[in-house]
């Protein structure tokens, strides 16, 4: 039999055998490996998920024309998008502002892709339903108190041309267009938008009669600061009419809130592996004390130093190993459950989370066994033999 | 042939002489009884023979190498390589088999060897009791075991510290038998002993007091009960 057979032989018998005690360091290592595999799983997906989760509080980026151009281009707006990672676009709205009538009261009406918008801004909401096709209008909370008007009620909405306006007097006043909508729903935001009406773009071209660039684009996306940062300086030096932006106001409290949160865990994950070091330190402490007549044996059986420290470190990173292997499936499990109840979505299993337990337990355990097995080297094998 | 020489040898511990000026010496192949009261220094004797403690005055060499000069690594090297011990408590580790238990020496000395350890056991009687815990065999059976883990490395002395004291009278001629078939086969035996019973069998016994040596008796009919195997007989020669 080879001697790291017998090594091995030797470990194993001692943690199968003497079960009682390994359990209590065994459930220290798992449950501090848990802990860790969570804590590290939130650590890493918090990101995501809080990502996510800021995505309901509106646009994170918006498209303005830069320098002297009047609008947007359509053609602009998807070779800007096209630095983006398409899977990070959550969702694009372009605005298109014009000032229309409403019974002879100027109103603001903003035509926009209403799909986009809704994505784009989640917390909108809408009393009765978006529009679903061309015709139908979604009103803002104020417009739809000011006409007395709700869902399903039809809105005459008159455009007149700027050059129009301007030379109109009372006898011209009835000159511009005038289509009929039907109101889908109302519109409750808690901000300016109430006091506008929404109409898809082709509706608008339809009551203006032209084709124009976009006022404004609204970007909601999902990545941290940094890459927002690395979009908007990319968009605004390659796309000439567009400058993009950071809504600094979403973006800073997002990079704030994630900072702080992943601080947070991370102090928790420090925490947690210096307690599992203390209660795997004590453990080995009381497994030592108990075992001082056994350590006297082996070296009154010509045992060295080196081999005493080698078997008893062998234990302890055994344990380890097991505690982290196990704790790693269980961490994933508490991060999903963690996940689930806080954020209501699922984590991925991340693979590599597995060695990175593994050396994490074994490497805390080991640190946690050097005291206690620096101690038994110095058990003197006549003292103990005697019972002393 | 001298294989062990204790000249002047003395253990002091603050103001108490454990082991005051003792000279001894011990043939290859003999077999030594140690006798005393309590606290004569049988013990300390005993660990310094063992290589598990130091002389604090005189010479002890074993195999001519003056092991009361040599480093602590190069004594656990002696104590592995040319000592077997046999304690009275036994001392086998309680989660290791029996056959476990005497690989462990063979661990630390060489190599383990399962078959070696089996054959170990079978020469004392254990072999059908190889893979059975501490906890699962009487004391005699457990001094046993003791037993085959020091022989199992062939070692040059084997010290046994009370080998008796735990057992009853069946399981104490059973120890007896086999240190007589040990010593028959050349190996050279020094036991601590309080039993008279088990002093009388050896060729020799030294008898110490308040760290002295204060008597040495051979026995006379050594050969003649060796031969026969027969019960301690009753005429020794004290010196």
């Amino acid at each position: 039999m080879k001697k790291q057979n017998m090594f091995f032989r030797m470990i194993t018998a001692s943690l199968l055998r003497r079960r009682s005690r390994m359990v209590v360091a065994l459930l220290a290592i798992m449950v501090g490996a848990t802990i860790l595999s969570g804590l590290v799983t939130i650590y890493y997906d918090v990101p995501r998920q809080m990502g996510e989760q800021f995505r309901n509080y509106g646009a994170n980026m918006i498209f303005v024309p830069s320098g002297s151009a009047e609008g947007i281009k359509s053609t602009d707006v998807d070779s800007a998008l096209t630095y983006i990672d398409k899977d990070n676009i959550v969702g694009v709205a372009p605005y298109r502002y014009e000032t229309v009538m409403v019974n002879e009261r100027p109103v603001i009406a903003a035509g926009t892709d209403l799909d986009g918008a809704n994505a784009t801004s989640p917390y909108w909401y809408v009393t009765g339903q978006w529009p679903q096709e061309n015709g139908q209008l979604l009103i803002g909370k104020d417009i739809a108190e000011l006409y007395g008007v709700g869902e399903g009620d039809t809105m005459s909405v008159t455009y007149v041309p700027a050059s129009d306006t301007e030379t109109s007097d009372e006898n011209t006043k009835e000159k511009g267009t005038t289509v009929e909508f039907t109101v889908s729903g109302t519109l409750d935001t808690g901000g300016s938008e109430e006091n506008y009406i929404f109409m898809s773009i082709s509706d608008i071209e339809k009551l203006t009669g032209e084709k124009k660039s976009y006022d404004m684009v609204e970007l909601s996306i999902s990545a941290g600061h940094d890459e927002l940062e690395s979009y908007v300086d990319k968009i605004s030096g390659d796309v000439p009419s567009v400058s993009a932006r950071l809504v600094k106001r979403v973006t800073q409290s997002e990079t704030t809130v994630l900072s702080k949160l992943q601080a947070l865990v991370l102090l928790v994950t420090v925490v947690v592996l210096l307690l599992t070091m203390i209660c795997v330190a004590t453990t080995m402490t009381a497994v030592v004390t108990e075992r001082r007549k056994e350590i006297g044996l082996r070296k009154a059986l010509g045992a060295s130093n080196k081999s005493i420290i080698r078997e008893f470190m062998g234990e302890g990173m055994m344990l380890g190993g097991v505690g982290g292997f196990l704790g790693s499936f269980l961490g994933f499990l508490f991060a999903q459950l963690v996940s689930m109840n806080v954020f209501n979505s699922s984590i991925t299993f991340q693979p590599l989370l597995i060695p990175v337990t593994l050396v994490a337990s074994v490497g805390v355990t080991a640190l946690a066994c050097l005291l206690p097995v620096r101690s038994a080297t110095e058990v003197d094998p006549a003292l103990v033999l005697k019972g002393e | 042939m001298s294989l062990l020489e204790l000249k002047n040898v003395s253990k002091i511990y603050g103001s108490l002489k454990a082991l005051d000026d003792v000279s001894l010496n011990v043939d290859t192949g003999e077999w030594v009884a140690i006798m005393g009261p309590s606290g004569s220094g049988k013990s300390t004797m005993m660990n310094i023979i063992g290589c598990m403690d130091k002389s604090s005055l005189g010479e002890v060499l074993l195999d001519d190498v003056d092991i009361s000069k040599v480093s602590s690594k190069k004594l656990t090297e002696i104590r592995r390589d040319k000592i077997g011990l046999i304690f009275q408590q036994f001392h086998l580790v309680n989660y290791l088999t029996a056959v476990e238990n005497v690989m462990l020496a063979q661990y630390y000395h060489s190599m383990p060897d399962e078959k070696e350890a089996l054959e170990a056991l079978e020469r004392v009687g254990l072999a059908d009791r190889a893979k059975h815990l501490p906890s699962q065999l009487s004391g005699g059976e457990q001094q046993r075991v003791c037993i085959a883990r020091a022989l199992i490395n062939h070692p040059e002395i084997i010290l046994a510290d009370e080998p008796t004291g735990n057992l009853d009278e069946a399981n104490e001629n059973i120890v007896i038998e086999l240190f007589r078939q040990l010593h028959n086969e050349g190996t050279t035996l020094i036991v601590v002993t309080h039993d008279p019973e088990v002093a009388e069998v050896a060729q020799r016994t030294i008898v110490l007091d308040h760290g002295k040596l204060v008597k040495e008796i051979i026995n006379e009919n050594f050969e003649a009960q060796n031969s026969s195997a027969a019960k301690p007989a009753e005429n020794k020669k004290e010196k």
